[in-house]
């Protein structure tokens, strides 16, 4: 077992400027990034680790290298699924040592600094990756495994184009080591074949709505069953893990893959984090076990009761986080809250939404909420389905409901509004 | 002409299909409903042959690889511009706008020759992107309302004499001239609104099916009409920068 350690990044940068040595810059950072975080949340306006991040690589543009240097970080991107197998994965090395990680959920740089500042500094550190930032975070870290789980359409007024962003990643690849990765999403494997190992983990795709077009070459892709591939020579590469039934398999080894949280992406993103941890030198059988115990992660999943109503939350932010979510909701006649916003990282425009097929959602109670509720209902009407009730808060939509069972289905403002409202009255 | 049925062709959702654009599809179909009649949508894939016989054609938007795979699609199948000669109503998006032009201009900037069903020539904005609200008013459609709608695109288009815009901008950058959006030749349309447009402009897609079944019976639709308005609201709330074309 070959464990690749980071640290490629040079100081060379950062000690040209003022003279004041890097480390130097990094330790008043963090004095100065940990007060104004400290402020942060006595002022109620969060958890404190943006900003001290900010503050952080302000003082110290080169601090993410400085701060990886010589630790071994796994880096975890993707259009969906990021939170939960970082989670996932970090829950599975820490069987066995200290893990640091950015689990909050922020992974823009100053997120991911933030996580890379933590004290004490253990060695691992598993960092979920925005998309668009993987390059930067490759760079500045030297990251040695990156976990690459699914590229689809999302935010296209910030990333425009899923074969664009497969490209990046392609480039920005070439410099690591070993890639876990989909092979059952072209858009990944391209960008996976960069780096010199690479691990094919058949997770699974349930979007294919991206899939038309080579993310290689641009020409007509050819599809059959989990098949595909392009005449340029890119297809799906044969698996090294696979699932057979409730089993996650590969050639030497074959764990239960028994996951806590409900739907097909969890499984997946299950798949992904044992894969990746049975490379890192944890057993397959003890990566598989971390698993029981994650019930929910930030809020996914998480299941709240509010005066009779048994209430389970579910994040979906794109077309394919939707066809997931249909996935955990089901055929049910079970009551749906969705709390739908377009605020900051929700994307500007909801277009997308027509890509969600809600004629499934048919002959069960629905409610709007959110600020662009106007628009979710609108989209409901346009499969038909006028019968749908509107409500200024999720609490007053849960309200509408007869007792029982809700899901409530948000995307990413919307979702953490409802995790705060469900948490304040559970 | 009066119909039993109509029918509503999609035309290449899978690879004209980034921005929703099924959506078009939904609303024409809810507004034909509405006015009492009945419809159906024909998905045609990219495997498929494009029937001629359809009443309304849509086109989607598009990545600019799986445009170019439509182009050879649409190129060698022939069947749209003929249901268009034969009197069928188009509505083409972005992408699919282009692809009705005399000529569009691929990633590369490289001028390739469209189907010439619109007397258009797009290329490509020298400048950023436009992305965000539009809001304009539509010309020679009285009683439609105001057009509102969202555009992601790199593409402009210079209208020839056969064309007219479809309207004049207030907000937007549209066909690239800060003046006008979109263009109409007969009963064929093209725009740069992206995604569902005919959701949010319901006037816009009963001039589609009044061309090719005559006069509607009245349907208001109470919520599409709140949601115009507050998307009316929002574009004048947030006016964007002038168009690259003029800034230069």
């Amino acid at each position: 077992m070959v464990t690749f350690l980071s640290g490629k990044a040079s100081f060379t940068r950062s000690m040209a400027g003022d003279g004041l040595r890097p480390s130097l810059r990094v330790a008043l950072g963090r004095v100065l990034g940990r007060a104004a975080a400290d402020l942060s949340r006595r002022t109620g306006r969060g958890s404190g680790g943006v900003i001290d991040g900010r503050v952080l690589l302000a003082l110290a543009p080169s601090a993410a290298q400085e701060l990886s240097c010589g630790r071994e970080i796994v880096l975890v991107s993707g259009t969906n699924g990021k939170t939960t197998t970082t989670a996932f994965l970090a829950a599975m090395l820490r069987s066995t040592g200290p893990v640091v990680s950015n689990e909050d959920g922020a992974n823009t740089p100053a997120g991911l600094v933030h996580a890379l500042a933590q004290r004490p500094a253990p060695q691992r550190v598993v960092l979920e990756t925005d998309e668009a930032w993987v390059p930067w975070t490759l760079q500045e870290t030297g990251a040695a495994t990156t976990v690459l789980l699914n590229l689809s359409r999302d935010q296209l007024h910030r990333h425009h184009e899923v074969a664009a962003l497969s490209a990046t990643w392609a480039a920005a690849l070439e410099d690591v080591n070993h890639a876990v990765a989909n092979a059952d999403d072209p858009a990944v494997v391209h960008a996976a074949t960069s780096a010199a190992r690479q691990t094919w983990v058949a997770a699974g795709a349930a979007w294919t709505g991206d899939l038309v077009t080579c993310p290689r070459c641009g020409r007509e892709f050819h599809l059959e069953g989990v098949q595909w591939w392009c005449t340029c020579g890119l297809r799906r590469p044969e698996p090294d893990w696979w699932l057979e039934d409730d089993y996650l398999v590969s050639r030497g080894a074959r764990v239960p893959l028994e996951v806590a949280l409900p739907g097909r992406a969890s499984r997946a993103n299950a798949a992904m984090a044992i894969a990746s941890a049975v490379d890192l030198g944890v057993p397959p059988e003890e990566a598989a076990a971390a698993l029981q115990g994650i019930r929910s992660v930030g809020g996914r999943f998480q299941v709240f009761e509010h005066e009779g109503r048994h209430v389970r939350l579910l994040l979906a932010k794109n077309p394919a986080g939707w066809v997931e979510a249909l996935d955990v909701v089901g055929p049910s006649q079970c009551p749906l809250v969705l709390a739908f916003n377009s605020a900051g990282v929700d994307g500007r425009d909801p277009s997308w939404l027509y890509d969600v097929p809600f004629e499934k959602v048919a002959d069960r109670p629905l409610v709007v909420t959110g600020s662009r509720a106007t628009d979710m209902e609108v989209r409901l009407e346009m499969e038909e389905l006028g019968d749908v009730l509107r409500a200024p808060s999720v609490i007053a939509a849960l309200d509408l409901l007869p007792a029982g069972d809700v899901y409530v289905v948000a995307n990413y403002t919307a979702f953490q509004d409802a995790r705060k409202e469900l948490d304040s009255v559970s | 002409m009066s119909r039993d049925e109509l029918t509503i062709v999609l035309v290449y959702p899978d690879a004209l299909g980034t921005y929703g654009d099924r959506g078009n599809a939904l609303a024409v179909r809810h507004r034909a409903l509405g006015h009492g009649m009945s419809c159906r949508i024909v998905e045609v894939g990219l495997r498929d042959a494009i029937p001629r016989s359809g009443d309304v054609y849509l086109l989607g938007g598009g990545e600019d690889a799986s445009m170019l795979v439509a182009w050879e699609h649409l190129r060698h199948d022939r069947g749209l511009p003929a249901a268009v000669e034969a009197g069928a109503a188009c509505f083409a998006v972005c992408a699919g706008y282009q692809l009705l032009a005399e000529r569009f201009a691929d990633q590369s900037g490289t001028g390739r020759p469209g189907l010439g069903v619109l007397d258009v020539r797009c290329g490509r904005l020298p400048g950023p992107r436009a992305v965000g609200e539009v809001l304009a008013e539509p010309l020679g459609m009285p009683g439609i309302g105001f057009l509102t709608g969202f555009e992601n695109h790199q593409g402009d288009a210079s209208l020839g004499p056969a064309a007219r815009p479809l309207g004049t901008l207030d907000v937007g950058v549209g066909n690239g001239d800060r003046k006008s959006e979109g263009a109409v030749q007969g009963r064929v349309v093209g725009t740069y609104l992206h995604g569902p447009a005919l959701v949010r402009n319901s006037g816009l897609a009963d001039r589609l099916l009044e061309s090719v079944a005559g006069p509607l019976a009245p349907y208001d639709d109470d919520r599409v009409e709140r949601l115009r308005e507050e998307r009316r609201r929002a574009a004048l709330g947030g006016r964007r920068r002038v168009s690259p074309r003029q800034a230069a």
